[in-house]
């Protein structure tokens, strides 16, 4: 495949003008990731209702690829629940390291499907990675806060 | 002689080719590529003469000993040691300054001492002395940058006082490219009987770099950097000071007298070289040496120097990049960024056509601060490297623009 295909034009378009981004006060999901092999790093927030992601935003410096791909994350967590959330990460994970097909007939990923050229470099593979291990982390952590609580 | 396409006969790995392209390979200043005839010293010595070194009453082991000592000869002369026993075979640079600042540093450093560093120093001339100065209590202090990314020697006088006790700094920087005037620094420094350390990782590949007239006290480069193997590096350091400083690692080979409560330890150099050592990288590295001599440094550092003034035009004229470092003088790379592009892009999209860059912080990340940027794309240039190789880096940066000028 060529090289011009890895840089898509939703790639490109979610890299120039990300969805998604800044911060939130007082979040109740928050991590932070950092990418060691180009030093890439990335906050992000969300806040939990009834349940639900209700709102998302992310921030930090990075490459076209993890950049796009944190903003069309946030994009699809809106309105996920915790568990739903999970499984979408799961999935995600699945397909970018070549295990598991993109879906061809999802709404859902068709614009993530984009991202499948990383999979032929998978030195890449890490920077469309980082923004779901991210928010993995965070909401792990936010699980445990509320079995503490419980 | 400087004939270019026999160099590049040299090295077999020019011949490769990457994703149907041929190789172009500007990433020297990360690690140099092998030349035939280190790759066969290194072969020829596992086939024909391997041993352990040093006490072993047989040929083989005879063979092998010479054929290392030989090797610290060749370093010796190479950068005008005054003696072979000056220089100390490491794994790298990076070993050589945790040499110095573990033996000399926890020696001599007390609370409120200062050492002196800059503000363009590679993480390896960094760390060991963060470590040193924060388990002796003393202070770490910064020679600052001017904008176009030099040395600001305006306080050189206050930075440099009764309190500093050690310099340690880059000789050419790895990130900016920017050549140190480090005769001046040094001069300075021994005023106060300072001892000065020189980070010459960068200088030693490509030009002569002479310890007794520049009169540095420790000077540490790595054999992979100057067509050597990886895994060999060189602590050069004054006679009388290596000689006073306490061993750094304990271990065999660097000891006389051996008892279960203590043991008296071996002259130098074989005093800081615990372990076997790593007998085939020292002689490849002479062999490099060697090869290095044949070309002649000042006709490499010639031909670095077109390269480099040849890429600094070339790549000026492309829109939207921006060049750091100086714009003068500079060591035999180029440092830059193309706007709203990041590096590793740029590195994934060249990559493709057969191009071999850097893109990161280079070890460097307070310059990275500094430039404020995440990180710079960087060519780096040596003896193989031609003009038609930065024609290809610029085709390339134009098909990165390209690229990204889509979505929009």
């Amino acid at each position: 495949m060529a090289v011009s295909d890895l840089y898509s034009e939703i790639i490109l378009e979610h890299y120039k003008e990300p969805h998604n981004v800044g911060e939130l006060d007082c979040p109740e999901v928050f991590a932070k990731g950092y990418n060691e092999s180009c030093g890439d790093d990335i906050k992000i927030y969300a806040q939990i209702k009834n349940g639900k992601v209700e709102e998302i935003k992310f921030k930090g410096k990075g490459c076209a690829i993890s950049q796009s791909s944190a903003s069309m994350m946030t994009d699809l967590m809106y309105g996920k629940t915790i568990d739903e959330a999970k499984e979408f990460i799961k999935q995600f994970t699945k397909k970018i390291t070549g295990e598991e097909d993109f879906p061809s007939d999802s709404d859902e990923w068709f614009e993530l499907s984009a991202l499948k050229g990383v999979i032929k470099f998978p030195v890449r593979v890490k920077c469309a990675s980082l923004s779901w291990h991210t928010l993995l982390q965070g909401i792990k952590e936010f699980e445990n806060k509320n079995e503490l609580k419980q | 002689m400087f004939d270019q396409i026999k160099i590049r006969e040299d090295f077999p790995i020019l011949k490769r080719l990457i994703k149907n392209n041929p190789l172009v390979y500007l990433d020297s200043a990360a690690t140099t590529q092998k030349p035939l005839q280190v790759i066969e010293a290194i072969e020829k010595y596992y086939r024909h003469n391997n041993a352990n070194v040093h006490r072993g009453a047989y040929t083989l082991s005879e063979e092998a000993t010479s054929l290392y000592e030989e090797a610290r000869l060749k370093t010796a002369r190479f950068i005008n040691a005054e003696m072979t026993e000056s220089i100390i075979f490491t794994r790298n640079a990076t070993e050589g300054i945790n040499l110095v600042a573990n033996s000399w540093g926890r020696a001599n450093l007390k609370e409120g001492d200062e050492v002196l560093l800059t503000q363009m120093e590679h993480h390896s001339n960094l760390i060991p002395w963060q470590l040193i100065t924060k388990e002796k209590g003393a202070k770490l202090k910064f020679i600052p940058l001017t904008p176009d990314g030099k040395l600001d020697l305006t306080n050189i006088h206050k930075l440099i006082n009764e309190k500093t006790k050690f310099v340690s700094l880059v000789h050419i920087s790895n990130s900016l490219g920017t050549i140190n005037p480090v005769e001046d620094i040094i001069q300075i420094a021994h005023s106060f009987k300072i001892p000065v350390l020189l980070d010459a990782s960068q200088s030693v590949p490509h030009r002569r770099v002479d310890v007794q007239s520049l009169d540095c006290d420790f000077m540490v480069f790595s054999g992979h950097k100057m067509l050597g193997p990886t895994g060999i590096g060189v602590l050069y350091g004054k006679y009388n000071l290596l000689d006073n400083m306490p061993p750094f690692m304990g271990g065999g080979e660097m000891i006389n007298e051996v008892q279960l409560e203590w043991s008296d330890f071996r002259n130098l150099p074989w005093k800081y070289e615990a372990g076997t050592p790593h007998i085939a990288g020292a002689i490849g590295l002479g062999v490099a040496i060697d090869y290095l001599n044949n070309i002649g440094l000042e006709n490499i550092q010639q031909h670095d120097k077109e390269l480099v003034s040849y890429a600094m035009e070339v790549l000026s004229n492309l829109d939207g990049i921006e060049i750091y470092g100086p714009k003068d003088t500079r060591g035999s790379l180029v440092a830059f960024n193309l706007k709203g592009i990041h590096p590793h892009d740029v590195s994934t999209i060249l990559d493709e056509y057969g191009i071999a860059i850097r893109a990161g912080h280079h070890c460097t990340q307070p310059i990275m601060r500094w430039l404020d940027v995440a990180a710079t794309v960087r060519a780096s240039f040596y003896l193989y490297n031609t003009k038609s190789d930065i024609d290809k880096l610029a085709t390339g940066l134009q098909k990165v623009k390209e690229i990204f000028k889509r979505g929009s």
